[in-house]
């Protein structure tokens, strides 16, 4: 993977992050409105930082919890990591596979059956098709799809896509998983599956991030936590130390 | 040169993406992939008749004139308009996951390629049906089609990049195809341009270079070296361009999606 740093403790290692928006120029869609812009001189302006100056480490085998408010930065950050945003400025350090589930989804094609998105999401993971058959069973039951998993995702619910990404992310055994809100999406049962999943993978030494807004959740899960705000890492730290303090600042 | 260094390590999903073209092509036909070779033999048999009629050519072979024409174009045409909606498409992944962004636009090319070498049965068999017998030059087939994957390659990333930021290429990019077909002499003979004063039209067209020196290969004729050494030329500039310009936007794509 891409730069990977050469001591073995690290997992991800963020120097210096920001993430910079132009809220203009961003969505210009027709050659039209590109030189209509262009001429006003309006191609640049209004800027938005959504990450600012973020650095942390994160070290192998930590279940972190992201917390902070809606705005914060914290997709922002999930997709910094796994590689879909090129931060503005900064560094990222990390080591291993990476399955990244943002908001609700992994990368998953929407005509395409859930048996087949099974073997694509393990190609985008670098797994081969003979290694994805092995744990192809395993995934659709883990995944409680049943007849389900050969009809297009486009009719699946979001419970659904978010059962299927789950299992597939945590059957492949990643190093690094980013698990964004997914959650929070299943039913109760489900969860409580899941939340069992993940606490066995601690032996196997996964890296875990984990956003969610349930502090409850994440205080099962996790060992640590950050806490952003506008952006800003605010802080990070132990997760009993760090719950605390947001439990302050949310009330 | 990191990105050929990426794409090689994600070579799984390289073919993960291919396949995924190919299925979701003919998905929810009955026929399915045999549409590949039914379609360009129905597009042969009305542009015979049409343009037979039209412009009085009834020689046997004129068959298998229009279909090494059309194939060749069909391939151009649909290998650039899928690169070219290629970010747009795969939009769901691009937007989750990290993925060396090439591979889309590749994947692309090849998997429309893979199908263009399917019906290229169809036109051995009407070769054969309508006793245009193959020599030895028809070996030499495989130097204008694989200038035709470079060309299709090249221009595919150049669409796919400038396609990301500018939706109206989509519709742009149709009317300019329509040009090319125009001016690639598929369904009318050449010589009457090619010995007047405008011979340039099809002589500076890439497309045309290769079509020409294809038909020379499967009727036993021989090749034109400046025709193909153009389109050779032609299609590693836009191999080079494609790939300078996709590179230095790819971080941008998904701020358009």
């Amino acid at each position: 993977m891409r730069n990977s740093l050469k001591e073995d403790k690290y997992a991800i290692k963020l120097e210096n992050i920001t993430m910079e928006f132009n809220l203009h120029r961003e969505k210009l869609d027709s050659v039209k409105e590109y030189f209509i812009n262009l001429v006003k001189g309006d191609v640049k302006r209004n800027s938005f930082k959504a990450l600012d100056d973020v650095s942390f480490t994160i070290e192998k085998g930590d279940r972190v919890g992201v917390l902070g408010l809606n705005g914060a930065g914290k997709s922002t950050l999930m997709k910094v990591i796994a590689g879909v945003f090129e931060p503005s400025s900064g560094k990222v350090y990390k080591q291993g596979v990476i399955a990244p589930m943002i908001e609700l989804g992994a990368g998953f094609d929407n005509q395409y059956t859930g048996a087949e998105n099974i073997f694509l999401y393990g190609a985008v993971l670098g797994h081969s098709r003979k290694y994805m058959q092995e744990k192809f069973h395993k995934i659709v039951e883990f995944s409680e799809l049943g007849d389900f998993i050969d009809v297009p995702l486009k009719n699946y619910s979001s419970g659904m896509r978010a059962r299927l990404g789950f299992s597939i992310a945590t059957m492949v055994k990643p190093d690094i998983l980013i698990l964004d809100e997914v959650l929070s999406v299943g039913d109760a049962r489900f969860k409580k599956k899941s939340e069992e999943k993940l606490l066995s993978m601690m032996d196997e030494k996964t890296t875990v991030l984990f956003v969610s807004h349930n502090l409850a959740q994440v205080k099962r899960i996790c060992n640590k936590a950050m806490i952003l705000q506008k952006g800003k890492l605010v802080d990070f730290g132990d997760i009993e130390e760090i719950s605390k303090k947001y439990e302050e600042m949310t009330k | 040169m990191t990105g050929i260094k990426e794409v090689l390590q994600y070579k799984n999903l390289f073919f993960e993406l291919v396949r995924k073209g190919i299925k979701l092509k003919y998905r929810r036909s009955y026929l399915g992939v045999i549409w590949s070779m039914i379609e360009p033999l129905l597009t042969m048999i009305v542009l015979t008749i049409v343009f037979g009629t039209l412009l009085g050519h009834h020689e046997k072979t004129f068959p298998v004139y229009i279909l090494s024409g059309r194939l060749i174009y069909s391939l151009f045409s649909q290998s650039s308009t899928t690169a070219l909606k290629s970010i747009r498409q795969n939009e769901g992944l691009i937007k989750k996951v990290y993925v060396p962004k090439m591979l889309y636009p590749m994947s692309a090319v090849v998997f429309n390629y893979i199908l263009f070498v399917i019906s290229l049965v169809v036109l051995a068999t009407v070769s054969l049906v309508l006793g245009v017998y193959p020599t030895m030059r028809v070996l030499m087939v495989i130097v204008p089609l694989g200038v035709l994957f470079v060309m299709s390659l090249g221009v595919g990333l150049i669409l796919s990049t400038l396609g990301t930021f500018f939706r109206d290429l989509e519709y742009l990019w149709n009317v300019a195809l329509m040009l090319v077909m125009y001016a690639s002499a598929i369904f009318y003979y050449p010589d009457t341009i090619l010995n007047s004063n405008v011979s340039w039209i099809l002589r500076f067209n890439p497309l045309f270079c290769v079509i020409s020196n294809f038909r020379s290969c499967i009727f036993g004729e021989n090749i034109d070296v400046w025709m193909l050494s153009y389109a050779a030329v032609f299609a590693v500039v836009s191999v080079i361009v494609g790939y300078v310009i996709f590179d230095k936007n790819k971080n941008k794509f998904i701020l358009h999606l």
